[in-house]
C-alpha cells in the first residue's frame, strides 16, 4: 500500500499535556528500519476462520518503545489481527493465516516456527482478567517462568516476581498478599496481575486486547498510566473500541474497517493526533466523527 | 531457556499427548474386545429354538431361554410401571413445587440412592416382600428393579422438566389454568421426549441387573408368568447360572443369552439417544 | 401461590383462601408431595430395614464383627474382615488401573480429538457403561481370567515373585482379576464425568496459559486440570463408589475364598460377593442377620464415598464462577 511511504515527520498538532515528556522523543511515524530491527512488520496479512475471511491484506509497522492502537467498529477484525501477532489466532478451530508477520526480522509464521517460542516473545493481556484461580498471586506471576526452568524454587523466582509486580504498578498493593489466591484481588488489580504475569517472562512486544473494557474508570486510568510507562521499554499494541482511550495513550493509531464482504482492512495508519484531527481517508473521518460505527 | 529445556518440553508434550490418545483408544479397544467376544461366542448358538423353547435338562443339547426372556419382560414391565411414574412424580415435586432447600435434599438423596449397591436393594426387598409373601416372585423382582429405577428416573426427569421454558408455565397460569392442569397438560407434554428417553435408559439399566434378582426372582427352569405366586426367571439370572455352571453346553447358551441381552440394552440406549438428539 | 385472573387485592383474604383450595389442586399437591417424599422415605426405610435385620448379628458379635476373620456357619462364627478387605483392595486396584486410562481418555476427548471425532468417541466410551455386569462377569471368566493366569500372573510371578504382592500359584481368578474387571467397569463413569469437568473449564484459562508460551500439554496440566481438579476427584470417587458396590462381575472372577492374603494372585471375597454366594445358603436367623450386617457395612462404605463424591461434583456444578470471584 502506498500509504507506507507517504509518512512525513510532523509534530502532533495538539500535544496533550500528559505526553509532554522531555525524555520521549520517539513518536509516530515509525520508520521501516526501526520496525524491522526492533519492532514488528506485518506484510499482506490475511486471516480466516474456516471459509470466512476476517482480515484482508493488512500491512502495518509496529514500532518499538511506543504504543500502537488499533481502532475500528466492532467486528472489523481488530481482535483477530492482534491474535495473529502471537499466533493465538490458530488456536481457534479451522483458523488460517496468510502473509508474513516479522518480529525483529523473524517471520513468526515461517514453516517450522514454533508458536510456543513466539508466544514467549510476544505477550498478551486479555479483555477480561484471567488469573489462574487455583494459584496464589505469586504463583500467577511465576507461572510463565516455571514453564521454562526445571528448578523453579521460590527463592530463585522471588526477585523476578517482585520486579514484574513493580513494573505492573501492583507491588505495593499485593506485597503482603503474595500467597493469597489471585481471585481475592479486585478486577483492576487482577488485570495488572495479568500484566505482571506477561511481563515476568520478558517479552519483546506486549499485546493488549481491550484490556480496560471490563474495568471501572479508576482502574482504567491506572492501566492507561501503566501502558504509558511500559511503552518506554516495550512495543505495545492495544486494541480498543474507545477512541478517547486511543487518543490518550497511543503514539500511533491504525484504523480498521469492515469491507462489504465483512473482511477487515487496514484503512489508515499514522500518528494518533494526525489520525484524529486530520484523517486522510473518508472512512476514517466518518468513523471518528461518529457518522458510522 | 536453554536448548535442552526446550527439547525436553517438546518431548514431554509429544509423549504425554500420545499417552492420552492411547488411553482413549485403549478404552474403546476394550469395548470392542468385549462386544466382539459376546458377538463371536454368542451368535453361533442363536436360532429360532433359542427364543422359543424352554431349557432342557442339564447335559442335554438344545433348548432355549424363552422363559427367561418372558420373565425379563415381565419383571422389567412391573418395575417400569412402578418406577417410571414414581420417578416422574418425584421429579415434578422437585422441579415444580418444592422449596429450594427441600428440593436440594431430595435431589441429593436421589443422587446418593443411585449409588446404593444393587445387591443391597435385593436383600432389602427380600426382607420386605419375599419373606412376607413366603416365596419368590416376579412382583418382588419388579419392586427391587423399581427401587433401582426410581432415583435414575427422578434425576433425569427433573433435568428434562427444568428444560421446559418458564414462559410455557407463565402463559398457562396467566390464562387462569390451575397449577396441576398446567403441569399435566403443558409442562409434561413439553418435556415428553426427554422423559421417554429417561424412561428408556432406566429400563435398559433395569433389564441388565442381576444381583437384585438373586433373592427376589430366584430363577425358574419352567415357564412361569405368575406375578406373585412362583419364582420367575430372567435373562441376566440365566446368564449367571449357566455361565458359572459346569456344563459346556450351558456356557454356550450363556454367551448367546448375553448376546441377546447386550443387543437389547444397546438398542434401547441407541433409541433413546436418537430420540434425544432429534430436533422439533 | 399465585393469584388467578379473577382475584384482586380487594378480595377478602378468606375468600381467596377458599377459592385457592380447589379439590383438584389439593389432590394433586398431596399426590405429588407423596411422590417427592418417596425418595426420602425409601432411603430411610432401606437403611432402617438393614439395621433392624442386623441387630441379632450386632448383639452377637459387636465390634468383633469388623475384625473377625472366620465365616463359619457350622460353629456359628461370622466375621467381616476378609470381606471388607476384599472390597477395599479390589476397588483400590480398580481405581489405580482405571484412573490413568480414564483421565487420559477424558483429556483426549475434551482437548485433543478433532471435532468430528469427539461425539462418536465419547459415545463409544460411554457404551461400556451400558454393558450389564453379568456380561462383564461372563467375559471375565472365559477371556480375562485365562489371560491373567497366563501370561500376566506368570510373568509377574517369575520376575517380581519376591514381592508379597505377587506370590502364590497363578490361579487366574482372584484379587487381580477382580480389580481388573472392576477397572474396566468404572472406566466409562470416570471418563464421562472427567470429560465434562474438563469441558467446563473456560477457554480464557487455556488462552492465558498458551499466551505465556506453554506447550499444549503444559496448558492442560497446569491450567485445565488444576482448574477442575475438584470435579476430577469427584469423578474418581464416583468410580470408586461404583466399584465398591459391584457384585456380579466380581463374584464371577474373584474365586470366592474367604481369606485375607497379601498376594494379588490369591482368590478372595468381597462383601458383595459374599452376600451373593451365601444368601441362598443362609438357613438360620443368625446367618441371615450376619449377611444383613455385612450389607449394612457395605452400604455404609459406599454411602460415605458417594456422598463425598457428590459434594465435590456438586460444588463444581453449582458454582463454577465462584472459584473466579
Amino acid at each position: 500500500m502506498a500509504m507506507m511511504t507517504d509518512f512525513q515527520f510532523k509534530p502532533p498538532a495538539t500535544a496533550p499535556d500528559e505526553r509532554a515528556d522531555p525524555g520521549r522523543d520517539i513518536t509516530c511515524p515509525v520508520s521501516e528500519a526501526e520496525a524491522w530491527e526492533e519492532g514488528m512488520v506485518l506484510r499482506h496479512l490475511s486471516a480466516w476462520y474456516g471459509s470466512f475471511q476476517a482480515i484482508r491484506d493488512v500491512n502495518l509497522l509496529v514500532g518499538p518503545k511506543r504504543v500502537t492502537a488499533v481502532i475500528g467498529p466492532s467486528g472489523c477484525g481488530k481482535s483477530t489481527l492482534i491474535r495473529c501477532l502471537n499466533r493465538m489466532h490458530e488456536v481457534a478451530p479451522k483458523a488460517r493465516v496468510a502473509g508474513q508477520v516479522y518480529l525483529r526480522s523473524d517471520d513468526i509464521y515461517e514453516s517450522g516456527a514454533d508458536p510456543v517460542l513466539v508466544r514467549r516473545r510476544v505477550g498478551m493481556v486479555f479483555q477480561k482478567p484471567n488469573p489462574f484461580p487455583t494459584m496464589s498471586v505469586f504463583d500467577n506471576v511465576a507461572a510463565g517462568l516455571r514453564l521454562n526452568s526445571l528448578f523453579s524454587r521460590r527463592s530463585h523466582l522471588a526477585d523476578i516476581v517482585e520486579q514484574g509486580l513493580r513494573r505492573a504498578a501492583l507491588w505495593d498493593e499485593v506485597k503482603d498478599k503474595l500467597n493469597r489466591p489471585a481471585t481475592e484481588l479486585s478486577g483492576g488489580q487482577q488485570q495488572r496481575l495479568c500484566i505482571a504475569r506477561a511481563l515476568a517472562i520478558e517479552p519483546e512486544v506486549i499485546l493488549m486486547d481491550e484490556p480496560c473494557s471490563a474495568l471501572d474508570p479508576v482502574a482504567t486510568l491506572k492501566i492507561e498510566d501503566l501502558m504509558r510507562d511500559l511503552s518506554a521499554t516495550y512495543a505495545i499494541v492495544i486494541v480498543t473500541h474507545n477512541m478517547q482511550q486511543a487518543a490518550r495513550v497511543a503514539d500511533c493509531t491504525a484504523v480498521m474497517m469492515m469491507a462489504e464482504d465483512r473482511a477487515g482492512e487496514m484503512v489508515e495508519f499514522g500518528a494518533t493526533s494526525e489520525v484524529f484531527t486530520n484523517p486522510k481517508e473518508k472512512r476514517t473521518e466518518d468513523y471518528i466523527t461518529g457518522r458510522f460505527g | 531457556m536453554s536448548a535442552i529445556t526446550y527439547a525436553r518440553r517438546r518431548w514431554t508434550n509429544v509423549v504425554m499427548l500420545g499417552l492420552c490418545a492411547t488411553a482413549a483408544f485403549l478404552a474403546i479397544g476394550v469395548l470392542a474386545l468385549i462386544l466382539g467376544y459376546v458377538l463371536f461366542n454368542g451368535i453361533s448358538y442363536i436360532n429360532f429354538d433359542f427364543f422359543t423353547q424352554l431349557p432342557k435338562p442339564a447335559g442335554e443339547s438344545g433348548g432355549g431361554v424363552s422363559n427367561a426372556i418372558a420373565g425379563s419382560l415381565l419383571t422389567v414391565g412391573i418395575a417400569a410401571a412402578m418406577g417410571i411414574p414414581l420417578g416422574i412424580g418425584a421429579a415434578v415435586f422437585v422441579a415444580e413445587m418444592a422449596g429450594p432447600r427441600l428440593a436440594g435434599i431430595i435431589r441429593f438423596t436421589a443422587d446418593v440412592l443411585t449409588g446404593v449397591p444393587s445387591i443391597v436393594v435385593g436383600i432389602v426387598v427380600y426382607s420386605w416382600v419375599v419373606l412376607k409373601m413366603g416365596h419368590f416372585s416376579a412382583l418382588a423382582a419388579g419392586i427391587a428393579l423399581a427401587i433401582i429405577m426410581l432415583p435414575i428416573m427422578a434425576r433425569s426427569s427433573e433435568e428434562m422438566l427444568k428444560l421446559v421454558p418458564q414462559s410455557h408455565r407463565e402463559a398457562a397460569l396467566a390464562l387462569g389454568v390451575t397449577r396441576w392442569r398446567t403441569i399435566l397438560s403443558i409442562v409434561i407434554p413439553a418435556a415428553r421426549r426427554g422423559l421417554i428417553t429417561g424412561g428408556l435408559l432406566a429400563v435398559a439399566r433395569a433389564a441388565g441387573e442381576t444381583a437384585p434378582l438373586l433373592f427376589t426372582a430366584l430363577g425358574n427352569q419352567f415357564w412361569s408368568l405368575s406375578l406373585a405366586g412362583k419364582p420367575i426367571d430372567a435373562l441376566p439370572l440365566r446368564i449367571y447360572q449357566y455361565g458359572t455352571g459346569p456344563y459346556n453346553q450351558q456356557h454356550q447358551q450363556a454367551w448367546a443369552a448375553a448376546f441377546v441381552l447386550v443387543t437389547v440394552v444397546f438398542c434401547i440406549s441407541l433409541l433413546s439417544r436418537v430420540l434425544l438428539s432429534r430436533r422439533g | 401461590m399465585q393469584a388467578t385472573a379473577s382475584e384482586s387485592p380487594r378480595t377478602p383474604g378468606i375468600v381467596r383462601l377458599l377459592r385457592r383450595a380447589r379439590p383438584g389442586d389439593v389432590l394433586f399437591r398431596v399426590v405429588i408431595t407423596f411422590f417427592g417424599a418417596s425418595v426420602l422415605v425409601l432411603a430411610a426405610l432401606m437403611l432402617w430395614q438393614l439395621a433392624f435385620e442386623s441387630r441379632e448379628s450386632i448383639s452377637a458379635f459387636g465390634w468383633g464383627f469388623l475384625t473377625g476373620t472366620r465365616w463359619d456357619p457350622v460353629s456359628r462364627t461370622f466375621g467381616a474382615a476378609p470381606a471388607i478387605y476384599g472390597t477395599l483392595v479390589s476397588s483400590a486396584i480398580a481405581v489405580v488401573l482405571a484412573v490413568p486410562v480414564s483421565l487420559g481418555a477424558a483429556i483426549y476427548l475434551s482437548e485433543m480429538a478433532p471435532p468430528w471425532l469427539r461425539h462418536p468417541a465419547s459415545f463409544l466410551v460411554e457404551s461400556l457403561a451400558a454393558i450389564p455386569s453379568v456380561v462383564f462377569g461372563l467375559w471375565g471368566i472365559y477371556v480375562l481370567v485365562p489371560w491373567i493366569r497366563s501370561p500376566v500372573e506368570r510373568v509377574l510371578g517369575d520376575h517380581l515373585g519376591f514381592l508379597p504382592l505377587f506370590t502364590g500359584p497363578p490361579f487366574g481368578v482372584g484379587m487381580l482379576a477382580a480389580g481388573a474387571i472392576l477397572a474396566i467397569m468404572i472406566l466409562p463413569i470416570i471418563t464421562a464425568i472427567a470429560r465434562d469437568s474438563l469441558l467446563a473449564v473456560p477457554s480464557s484459562q487455556r488462552e492465558a496459559m498458551l499466551a505465556l508460551g506453554a506447550t499444549k500439554w503444559e496448558m492442560i496440566s497446569r491450567a485445565v486440570l488444576q482448574y477442575c481438579r475438584s470435579g476430577l476427584v469427584g469423578a474418581v470417587l464416583l468410580g470408586l463408589g461404583r466399584a465398591l458396590g459391584e457384585t456380579m462381575a466380581v463374584t464371577m472372577v474373584i474365586g470366592k475364598t474367604y481369606d485375607i492374603n497379601t498376594s494379588l494372585f490369591a482368590p478372595a471375597s468381597t462383601a458383595a460377593s459374599q452376600i451373593a454366594s451365601e444368601f441362598s445358603e443362609a438357613s438360620f436367623s443368625l446367618y441371615t442377620s450376619a449377611l444383613m450386617e455385612l450389607a449394612l457395612i457395605l452400604l455404609g462404605i459406599t454411602l460415605l464415598v458417594n456422598v463425598a463424591a457428590r459434594l465435590l461434583v456438586w460444588r463444581i456444578a453449582r458454582s463454577p464462577e465462584a472459584i473466579r470471584e
